[in-house]
């Protein structure tokens, strides 16, 4: 058996029981384990090569050409090779910009909307699995906009994919397993990384502290601490950094920063930004699913039973997606929702797929261990979260300033939908991605309210802008056209 | 602005803002003109100021261009292809200009 690829979107069956959205470690898990029960199973999935962003261009590399991505990443292959010999059909370069649940017979059934090489068109499925992964939360500082900045997960996918490393001198600042993880890679790939600057309060030690003990039994602990003392004694390392300020006219040419009450400059090609990552839940949120608040991790997340089931009865999230895990969880996460899914669609399977579901549900116990301690210490600084210098574009699409919105959300507007009807904050081209974290904060900060309270955007299909001729060609459904004309006949 | 540390097995040609130029094939358009040390693909929407990728995984919006005549494509998403035209944007767009 093996994977087919599908490259012309009238490939595509009628009806599917699975779909799974995104190809990293939880989607090619989760298909994976969907064919192996028997399932018809798709994955959709926007970029041109499995992977998703952790193991980006897995199948290209190879650790004699790139070794420095290191063993973490080469547990990639593993996972890849169970999908490319899976019995599922995958449609690569696919973006899926709308999923609408409805009911078929009555039975719930979704209705997915693709486009993929210039058309779009509709894959009906029994059940969805989100695995839509992370993306970096953003980290609003003044000159962040500047061509010369980029996110380390940037800088990091370029290496991957493309084996490409920044030119001239390089700063990477901010906080997270990420910022000591890349600065040894770029070290290793011959970067000119001129120092790290590591926002992490110092504050979060003690309060991470309590958490440590199952930490100790983690394989990230002796990695980190390796990392980190194998950074410290190439590069000048400045902790505790409060403040940062990127310097510019066109380009970034200086990095500006407080550490130990002391204000440093250094000349800089780039600087690469990190505060961590949260779930990339735009789809989820689009679809309607509930989300919730996470206080430890400082992120909304779907809200969902251990199996990956979301507050809508046919979609389910897996991975980092639906909370942060890390790659090896989300793999395991993505089994889950898979037998999940096969489990609700086919229950005279209960006896094979129980006790499965029940042995990757220990497994990702075991591997969670430690988590708490991570995001605990991790956790980025208020001073990025909800950030106070006016100056600072908040919304990078609109150019909304951090003043704008503190401005607003001391006159009472309501919460964050609001906010877009007054400033247009998270109405560009990006629909809100870049900035909701850094509203709803800054919301929640001058109104000395909750963040669960201020709540997010509520997206809109199509989750990523769509030409409108895309639109057009679809096919009209018998609902559409009623809804349209009145008319009951079937004209579609 | 990026240089690469390995070759790839084959090159396309493809222009940006009429400048002809070959890079490695198997990237993304965003990839490929950072390769040559272009980073500022456009400027922006409401103050007219220079922008560059931003998180080359297809969240930002920030490496909008017109790739062969269709604006706001995503440079971070589409991959090359020989005969590429690719320019720069500069403000917001307009209808006429192809949607």
């Amino acid at each position: 058996m093996a994977l087919r690829i599908i490259d012309d979107l009238h490939l595509l069956d009628r009806e599917y029981d699975l779909a799974i959205i995104g190809a990293g470690p939880a989607g090619m898990a989760a298909a994976a384990q969907a064919a192996a029960a028997g399932a018809r199973t798709i994955l959709l999935d926007e970029n041109p090569a499995p992977g998703g962003q952790i193991y980006r261009s897995i199948e290209r590399n190879s650790p004699a050409r790139r070794s420095f991505l290191g063993n973490d990443y080469w547990k990639g292959k593993g996972v890849l090779k169970a999908f490319l010999q899976c019995d599922a059909a995958y449609l690569p370069q696919a973006l899926v910009w709308s999923v609408e649940q409805g009911e078929t017979d009555g039975k719930a059934a979704v209705e997915l909307r693709v486009s993929a090489g210039g058309k779009s068109s509709i894959v009906h499925a029994r059940r969805v699995v989100f695995a839509t992964g992370a993306m970096e939360r953003p980290m609003p500082v003044r000159g962040w906009t500047l061509p010369g900045v980029m996110t380390i997960g940037a800088a990091q996918i370029a290496l991957k994919s493309s084996g490409l490393v920044p030119d001239g001198r390089v700063v990477l600042a901010g906080s997270g397993p990420l910022l000591y993880l890349f600065a040894d890679q770029l070290l290793q790939a011959g970067g000119n990384l001129v120092a790290v600057l590591d926002t992490t309060p110092r504050s979060n030690w003690a309060k991470a502290l309590p958490f440590l003990p199952p930490f100790l039994v983690s394989p990230y602990l002796l990695k980190g601490l390796a990392l980190f003392a194998k950074v410290r004694r190439s590069v000048p390392v400045f902790t505790g950094v409060g403040t940062i300020e990127v310097i510019g006219q066109d380009r970034a040419t200086a990095i500006r920063f407080q550490a130990k009450g002391r204000t440093e400059e250094i000349g800089i090609d780039s600087a690469f930004l990190h505060q961590g990552v949260v779930p990339n839940n735009s789809l989820a949120n689009a679809t309607g699913c509930l989300l919730a608040w996470n206080d430890r991790q400082k992120c909304f997340q779907p809200e969902l039973d251990t199996c990956g089931r979301s507050s809508l009865p046919a979609i389910y999230v897996a991975g980092d997606g639906g909370g942060i895990g890390g790659a090896l969880v989300a793999e395991v996460g993505g089994r889950i929702a898979a037998l999940a899914a096969c489990l609700d669609l086919f229950p005279e399977k209960t006896r094979r797929i129980g006790p499965l579901l029940a042995k990757h549900e220990k497994r990702r116990r075991v591997l969670s261990r430690g988590r708490t301690f991570i995001d605990t210490l991790y956790q980025p600084a208020v001073a990025f979260r909800a950030p106070t210098d006016l100056e600072t574009i908040a919304c990078r699409c609109e150019e909304v300033t951090v003043g704008a919105i503190r401005d607003a959300a001391a006159r009472n507007v309501v919460g964050p939908n609001q906010l877009k009807t007054m400033l247009r904050c998270g109405m560009g081209p990006c629909q809100g991605r870049m900035c909701t974290a850094t509203i709803t904060e800054i919301l929640a900060d001058v109104q000395q309210r909750s963040p669960a309270e201020i709540g997010t955007y509520r997206l809109r299909t199509p989750i990523k802008p769509v030409p409108l001729r895309e639109f057009a060609s679809l096919p009209l459904t018998p609902d559409a056209v009623q809804a349209v004309t009145g008319d009951h006949s079937d004209r579609s | 602005m990026f240089r690469r540390i390995d070759k790839a097995a084959d090159t396309v040609a493809i222009t940006f803002d009429g400048i002809p130029m070959r890079v490695d094939t198997e990237q993304t358009v965003a990839a490929a003109l950072l390769s040559q040390g272009i980073s500022t693909l456009r400027r922006s929407v409401v103050g007219d100021r220079p922008r560059a990728p931003y998180c080359l995984m297809g969240v930002c919006f920030e490496c909008l261009v017109t790739i062969d005549g269709i604006q706001n494509r995503q440079a971070c998403m589409t991959v090359v292809r020989d005969g590429m035209a690719i320019s720069s944007q500069s403000g917001a767009r307009s209808l006429d200009e192809g949607c």
